[in-house]
C-alpha cells in the first residue's frame, strides 16, 4: 500500500514536471481562469438578519475593481461573483452549486457565516473547489486532513480564548474566573480555548464558575448574579452584542467590579458598548487583530492613507469608522498575495498549494507584528492578537502581541 | 442570602416585563376571545416608533403619547385590515392570520431599522438601590405595571366600555341583541391591545435593548405568565408573570443549569394547560345556550 502511494506520488509529480514545461507556453489553467480573467465566487448576507455583513461583500468588490484598475493580477482581470444568501444555509447551497457548476467560478473567497460555510464545507470539499479564507471565526475551518480544500482566515474562537488564558495565567495567576458563553459553538470554542490557555490542571482551579445563556433569553442578569456570589474577580463574556451590552450593565449595577473579558465578537464601540454605557464599560479587556481606523495613532502612517484613498475613491458606499471595511481589505488582500504567487499556473491545486505556503505575509492594516503563516497541515493563517483596554472613548492597545497558536 | 435576594429581586423585574405584554396578550383575549401570536411584535415596533420620535428630539413624555396614540389606531387598523375578513372564519385563521402579522413586523422592523442593537432611554433615573439589590429604574418598571394592572382592571370591572366588550367578546349575538355594537368594540380592543403593549415595549426596552427580536423571547415567558394566572384575568396574568420570572432565576440557579430556563417556562405552560386549564385566577366561563 505505502509503495503503490508513493509510486502514485512520484508519478503525479512527474506528470507535473511535464504541465510545468507546458505552462511556460501559454499557462495552465483550471475551470474559470483564463489568460485574461480570473473568476471569483462568493456569497454574502445582503438581506437578512445578518446583512450588516453585507459590507464585507461590498468592500471586497471595491478592492478588486482597484486591482483590476492597476492592471489586474499578472495581467488577468478579477471577475468578483458576489450572491446573496441572507446567511440562510439552503440559499448558500444554490448559489455555491450556481457559482461552481453554471459561473465556473476558480474558487470561494470569504463565504461569510459559520452556518452558510458548513452548508457547503463539503460539497466544496468532494468537487475539490477551494474555500478560501472563510469569513467565520470557527475552529473547524483547519481541518487540513479531512478538509483539505477549506481555509480559514480570522483568529479563531479558540485562538483568542488561549491568549485570554495565557494573559490570566501570567499577569493575573491567583484568579478566580467566571465565564458567561452562549450556549452553542461559538460560546464553547471560546472556552475550550481559554482552559487550553490556562493549562487542564489549572483551569479546573481557576475557572470557579460558567453560566450559559440562550439567544432567547430575554436577560442575562440572573446568569450574572449567579457568576457574582461564585465569589470570582475575573468574568470572561462571551455572548453577541446585546447580551454582551446587558452583561456590562448588570455587573456594574450589581457593583461587582470583576476584571472583565469581553470577546472580540462584542467590542464593537457602537454596538455594544455605547448601549450599554460608556462609563459602564472602562477597564473592560479585549484583543485585536488589525488596526482600528477610528484610533489616531494610525492615521499618519502610509498605510492608513493607503487605506483611506481606496475607501474615499472605491469604497465610497463604506463607512471610514467600520472596522468591518478594515477587514474587506484585508481578506481581499490576501487573495490577490495567494492569485500572485500562483502565477501562471492558475489550478484549483496549484492556488489551493500557495494559499498553504504564506510565510509571515505582512499585510498593511493588520497590527504591527502580526502575520499570516500556514503550511500544509496548517490552515488557520492569523493566530495572533493583542489585549486592548477601553478607556471610556476608545480601546487602547497595551502589552505584546500574543500567539494563540 | 444576599444572592438569593438579588435572584429574587431580578426575577422579580424580568417578571414584571412578562407580566406587562401578558397585560396585552389579556386584553387582546378579553376583547376578541383570540390570542394575539403578534402582540410582541406589535409591541416592539411600537417601541421602534418612540425611538424614532425621541431620536428626532421630542421629551420623552411626548414621544411617549405620540406612541399610544399611533398604536392604538394602528392596532384598530390591523383589525380591520385583517382580522375582520376572517371574523367568521375557524379559529385556526386567526392564528395563522397573527402568525403572519409576527413575521412581518419582524422583518418589516429588520429592513427598517437594521438588526443593530439599540439603547432605548429610561424615563427613570439609573441608581442602584438597597445595597445594589436592583435600581431605581427596574423599580420603575414593577410600578408601571402595576398602574398597567390598575388601570385594566378597572376598565373592565366599571367602566361602560369594558363591560360591553366582556360581553361582545364572550357572546357576540346576544351582545349585538342587546345594542351593544360589537364590531367597534373589536377594534377598539385591537387598538387598546395594542396600546398597552406599547407602554411594555417603552418600558422593557431600556432594560433589554431594542433590536426587532427584543419580544420574541419575552413573548413565550408572557404566555406561560398569562396561561399561569389565567388568560382572562388581569390580576392572574400579572401575578402569574411575576412567578413565572422568579421561578425560572431559582430554579435556573439552584435546581437545574441555567441552560433549561426557556424549559421551564415551557413545562409550566403545559402543566397549568393539563392540571387547570383556566390559569389560578380565571373562572371557566360558561355560556348559557
Amino acid at each position: 500500500m505505502t509503495m503503490k502511494r508513493a509510486l502514485m506520488a512520484g508519478l503525479s509529480a512527474a506528470g507535473l514536471i511535464l504541465a510545468g514545461g507546458l505552462a511556460f507556453a501559454a499557462g495552465q489553467y483550471g475551470p474559470g481562469a483564463s489568460d485574461t480573467e480570473i473568476k471569483i465566487g462568493n456569497t454574502m448576507p445582503y438581506s437578512g438578519p445578518a446583512s450588516s455583513y453585507g459590507v464585507v461583500g461590498k468592500s471586497e468588490a471595491a478592492y478588486f475593481a482597484m486591482i483590476n484598475d492597476k492592471g489586474g493580477i499578472n495581467g488577468r482581470k478579477i471577475k468578483f461573483i458576489s450572491r446573496d444568501d441572507s446567511y440562510s444555509p439552503p440559499k448558500t447551497v444554490e448559489a455555491v452549486r450556481k457559482l461552481v457548476e453554471e459561473d465556473q467560478v476558480l474558487l470561494l473567497f470569504s463565504t461569510l457565516g459559520t452556518p452558510p460555510n458548513t452548508a457547503i464545507w463539503n460539497y466544496l470539499n468532494d468537487n475539490k473547489v477551494p474555500q478560501l479564507f472563510v469569513a467565520s471565526g470557527a475552529d473547524k475551518w483547519n481541518d487540513p486532513k479531512h478538509h483539505p480544500w477549506t481555509m480559514g482566515w480570522l483568529p479563531t474562537y479558540q485562538t483568542e480564548g488561549r491568549i485570554y488564558g495565557r494573559y490570566i495565567l501570567k499577569n493575573l495567576p491567583n484568579a478566580k474566573i467566571a465565564v458567561l458563553y452562549q450556549n452553542d459553538d461559538f460560546g464553547k470554542d471560546y472556552l475550550i480555548g481559554l482552559r487550553d490557555g490556562l493549562g487542564d490542571d489549572k483551569a479546573g482551579k481557576m475557572i470557579v464558575a460558567t453560566q450559559t445563556y440562550e439567544t432567547t433569553d430575554p436577560t442575562v442578569d440572573s446568569q450574572i448574579v449567579a457568576l457574582q456570589a461564585s465569589g470570582a474577580d475575573v468574568l470572561m463574556t462571551v455572548a453577541i452584542p446585546k447580551f454582551a451590552a446587558q452583561a456590562i450593565r448588570k455587573v456594574y449595577d450589581i457593583g461587582w467590579k470583576p476584571t472583565h473579558f469581553l470577546c472580540s465578537v462584542s467590542n464593537s464601540v457602537g454596538a455594544t458598548l455605547r448601549p450599554a454605557g460608556l462609563e459602564k464599560s472602562v477597564g473592560i479587556i479585549s484583543a485585536a487583530y488589525e488596526k482600528d481606523p477610528t484610533d489616531p495613532q494610525w492615521q499618519d502612517t502610509p498605510e492608513y492613507k493607503n487605506w483611506l484613498a481606496w475607501m474615499k475613491t472605491y469604497n465610497t458606499a463604506g463607512n471610514v469608522a467600520d472596522g468591518l471595511t478594515v477587514s474587506a481589505y484585508s481578506f481581499a488582500q490576501t487573495m490577490v498575495a495567494v492569485l500572485k504567487a500562483s502565477g501562471d499556473n492558475l489550478t484549483r491545486e496549484n492556488v489551493m498549494r500557495q494559499a498553504a505556503s504564506m510565510h509571515d505575509l505582512k499585510l498593511p492594516m493588520l497590527l504591527p507584528g502580526i502575520t499570516l503563516s500556514t503550511s500544509a497541515n496548517d490552515f488557520a493563517p492569523i493566530k495572533q492578537m493583542q489585549l486592548e483596554k477601553f478607556d471610556g472613548a476608545t480601546w487602547k492597545l497595551f502589552g505584546a502581541v500574543i500567539s494563540g497558536r | 442570602m444576599h444572592e438569593l435576594l438579588q435572584q429574587i429581586f431580578s426575577g422579580l423585574v424580568a417578571g414584571a416585563v412578562y407580566a406587562s405584554l401578558a397585560l396585552a396578550l389579556v386584553m387582546i383575549y378579553r376583547a376578541t376571545d383570540l390570542v394575539n401570536f403578534a402582540q410582541g411584535e406589535m409591541a416592539m415596533f411600537s417601541t421602534y416608533i418612540a425611538w424614532t420620535l425621541v431620536n428626532a428630539g421630542l421629551p420623552f413624555w411626548g414621544a411617549f403619547i405620540i406612541t399610544l396614540l399611533v398604536s392604538f389606531l394602528g392596532g384598530m387598523a390591523i383589525e380591520r385590515v385583517v382580522i375582520r375578513p376572517i371574523e367568521n372564519a375557524p379559529v385556526l385563521a386567526a392564528v395563522v392570520v397573527t402568525i403572519g402579522l409576527l413575521l412581518i413586523f419582524n422583518s418589516l422592523a429588520g429592513w427598517i431599522y437594521t438588526y443593530t442593537v439599540k439603547d432605548f432611554p429610561s424615563p427613570f433615573p439609573d441608581r442602584p438601590l438597597f445595597g445594589a439589590l436592583t435600581t431605581t429604574r427596574d423599580l420603575g418598571v414593577i410600578g408601571v405595571t402595576l398602574v398597567m394592572l390598575a388601570l385594566l382592571f378597572a376598565f373592565f370591572r366599571f367602566t361602560k366600555t369594558g363591560l360591553a366588550m366582556r360581553a361582545a367578546a364572550q357572546n357576540p349575538d346576544s351582545a349585538r341583541l342587546c345594542g351593544i355594537r360589537v364590531k367597534r368594540l373589536l377594534a377598539i380592543g385591537w387598538g387598546l391591545a395594542a396600546a398597552i403593549g406599547a407602554i411594555a415595549g417603552i418600558l422593557v426596552a431600556p432594560i433589554l435593548f431594542l433590536d426587532p427580536n427584543m419580544m420574541s423571547g419575552v413573548l413565550v415567558y408572557a404566555f406561560a405568565g398569562a396561561l399561569l394566572g389565567g388568560i382572562a384575568s388581569p390580576l392572574g396574568a400579572v401575578v402569574g408573570g411575576l412567578i413565572v420570572g422568579v421561578t425560572e432565576n431559582l430554579v435556573g440557579t439552584y435546581l437545574i443549569a441555567s441552560q433549561l430556563k426557556l424549559t421551564v417556562a415551557f413545562a409550566l405552560i403545559i402543566l397549568v394547560l393539563v392540571l387547570r386549564p383556566n390559569g389560578l385566577f380565571g373562572t371557566a366561563i360558561v355560556r348559557r345556550v
